[in-house]
């Protein structure tokens, strides 16, 4: 066996051998999203024909497609703000990360750490519990919906990882930039204002919009703490045609579909940035 | 600290200037001093401390011991101003530096606005004069990655010389360029000098120190071997090493 093995450590041109080829024909993702929609769809026909009083599970589908898109767009609303609450606060703990005021740093790591690695269920309970449905500010009061907490309750997270985008950006220009700037007399706050962030908004917009991705998906997670976007409606509208099992996988992948024909162009978009910036 | 600077005294003072990166002693005492309207060139083989001490000057390093004072304001003083230092201190570096994401007119405008809260009109005439003086007119709106080397090396120059410095420090400014394109950044220092700008260079462009220095100092392991005017030293230098250095790059 020794033997057999010390032979092995000489160079030795393999004999070739050919790749197996993978599938014959190739189906882009939109197209295979489209596809197994169709399938769904297809399966559950075969129920609709039982009756004719009973609605076909695509003109249940088209029936209540107007309030669940409502739904969609609500998700989509609460992504956004989302993402712009986080953005800014999240900027804002960045630039506290690169501070060389010590307690700050220190603070503005802790921030991060924590809401990085905290589950986003988890903080959105916290947010929707923590938080009073009304807030009484100057004698007005100001009534806080569900669906803004549960805005907050992405926002944190969101912060977490835009900050950390933020510092991973401004770590990757090169110091001597610093040294650049410095020498002609810039003060610290002057260089990350004018010199790096504007050279950091390219590297930072495909993580940011990864992270953009991931929100509008998450959006979903709101249903649980009863806020009323596409999946709670889906599911009563499910509820309301009498939660005949064969509508289950039909609803669901319309929900499905939205989200993927949504989220599915920003990763794409990203990509592209992505392997642009690499380029230059 | 109350200094009686007045301008017949030397612009730069270094006295026994000593510097260690942990263990490593960079700078073994060196001291030196540049005159104004004086042109300084320090030499020496690599690694012997020319760039470590031009960065000290700037306060972009802190010395570890000794002084260098700049108009009779001390560099190591823990509560010196530095930005106000560094507004009397013009540099350029090996690598150029400049701001990627500004046009050439834009990386020589910045400082003057941001930090000297000049007008903006007045900056960009003083821009584009310089920008024609360092040869760069028409390239004014043109992004440093697409100016070759040289050029980005002259507005690097123009970017220093918009702050109105007292001092010029060049660090090694033609190392990284083309064969070709150093000739152009030297004939702007020249010009420089020649202007009575007040310039000290690391180089290890003989010919330049030669022809245009005032005094020139040559460096080996972080001391002072040897300094005078160039044609004493590239002619008849006293010092073994310094022979042996000029016989191998001369």
């Amino acid at each position: 066996m020794k033997d057999a093995q010390a032979e092995h450590r000489l160079a030795v041109l393999l004999p070739y051998r050919p790749m197996q080829a993978r599938m014959s024909v190739r189906i882009g993702p939109l197209a295979a999203a489209i596809l197994c929609f169709c399938a769904i769809m297809a399966a559950s026909t075969a129920w609709a024909q039982t009756g004719p009083a009973v609605l076909s599970p695509l003109q249940v589908i088209v029936k209540w497609s107007p309030l669940l898109l409502r739904g969609f767009a609500f998700n989509i609303l609460i992504s956004l703000l989302a993402m712009l609450l986080g953005t800014i606060a999240g900027l804002g703990l960045g630039l506290g990360l690169l501070s060389e005021f010590r307690p700050l740093a220190t603070v503005s790591w802790l921030l991060t750490q924590f809401f990085r690695n905290a589950p986003w269920l988890v903080l959105l309970f916290f947010v929707m519990f923590l938080v009073p449905f009304q807030i009484t500010l100057f004698k007005t009061t100001i009534p806080l919906p569900d669906w803004i907490k549960a805005t907050v309750g992405f926002a944190l997270p969101v912060m977490a990882n835009v900050a950390e985008v933020v510092r991973g950006a401004v770590r990757s220009i090169p110091s001597t930039q610093w040294e650049a700037a410095e020498s002609l007399s810039f003060t610290r706050r002057q260089t990350m204002w004018l010199i790096m962030l504007p050279q950091c908004i390219k590297r930072m917009l495909p993580p940011w919009m990864n992270v953009y991705a991931l929100v509008a998906m998450s959006t979903v997670l709101a249903s649980i703490v009863g806020v009323s976007e596409m999946l709670t409606l889906t599911a009563q509208v499910h509820a309301a045609e009498g939660g005949r099992p064969e509508l289950f996988a039909p609803l669901y992948g319309f929900a499905l579909l939205c989200f993927f024909l949504y989220c599915y162009p920003i990763n794409l978009w990203t990509a592209r940035l992505e392997r642009r910036f690499r380029i230059r | 600290m109350a200094t009686s600077w007045t301008p017949d005294q030397p612009i730069v003072q270094c006295v026994d200037v000593r510097k260690s990166f942990g263990a490593l002693e960079v700078l073994k005492g060196i001291s030196l001093s540049v005159k104004k309207s004086e042109v300084i060139c320090i030499i020496g083989p690599s690694g012997s401390g020319k760039s470590t001490l031009i960065r000290c000057i700037n306060a972009l390093q802190p010395i570890t011991s000794g002084s260098i004072q700049i108009e009779g304001i001390e560099v190591s003083d823990p509560r010196l101003d530095k930005l106000a230092l560094r507004r009397k201190v013009g540099m350029v570096f090996q690598q150029y530096n400049l701001f990627p994401h500004k046009t050439a007119l834009q990386n020589v405008m910045m400082a003057p606005i941001h930090v000297l809260g000049q007008k903006r009109a007045e900056v960009e005439a003083r821009a584009r004069a310089l920008l024609a003086k360092v040869r760069l007119a028409g390239k004014e709106d043109t992004y440093p990655g697409e100016l070759s080397g040289g050029q980005q090396q002259r507005v690097a120059i123009a970017r220093s010389l918009a702050m109105r410095p007292d001092i010029m420090l060049f660090d090694e400014v033609t190392a990284a360029l083309d064969p070709e394109t150093v000739k152009e950044v030297l004939v702007t220092i020249r010009e420089l000098a020649e202007d009575g700008m007040t310039c000290l260079l690391v180089t290890h462009e003989m010919n330049f120190a030669r022809e245009v220095a005032d005094h020139v100092y040559f460096t080996d392991r972080g001391v002072i071997v040897e300094h005078g005017p160039p044609e004493a030293l590239f002619t008849a230098a006293k010092d073994e090493r310094t022979q042996r250095f000029l016989s191998q790059v001369l």
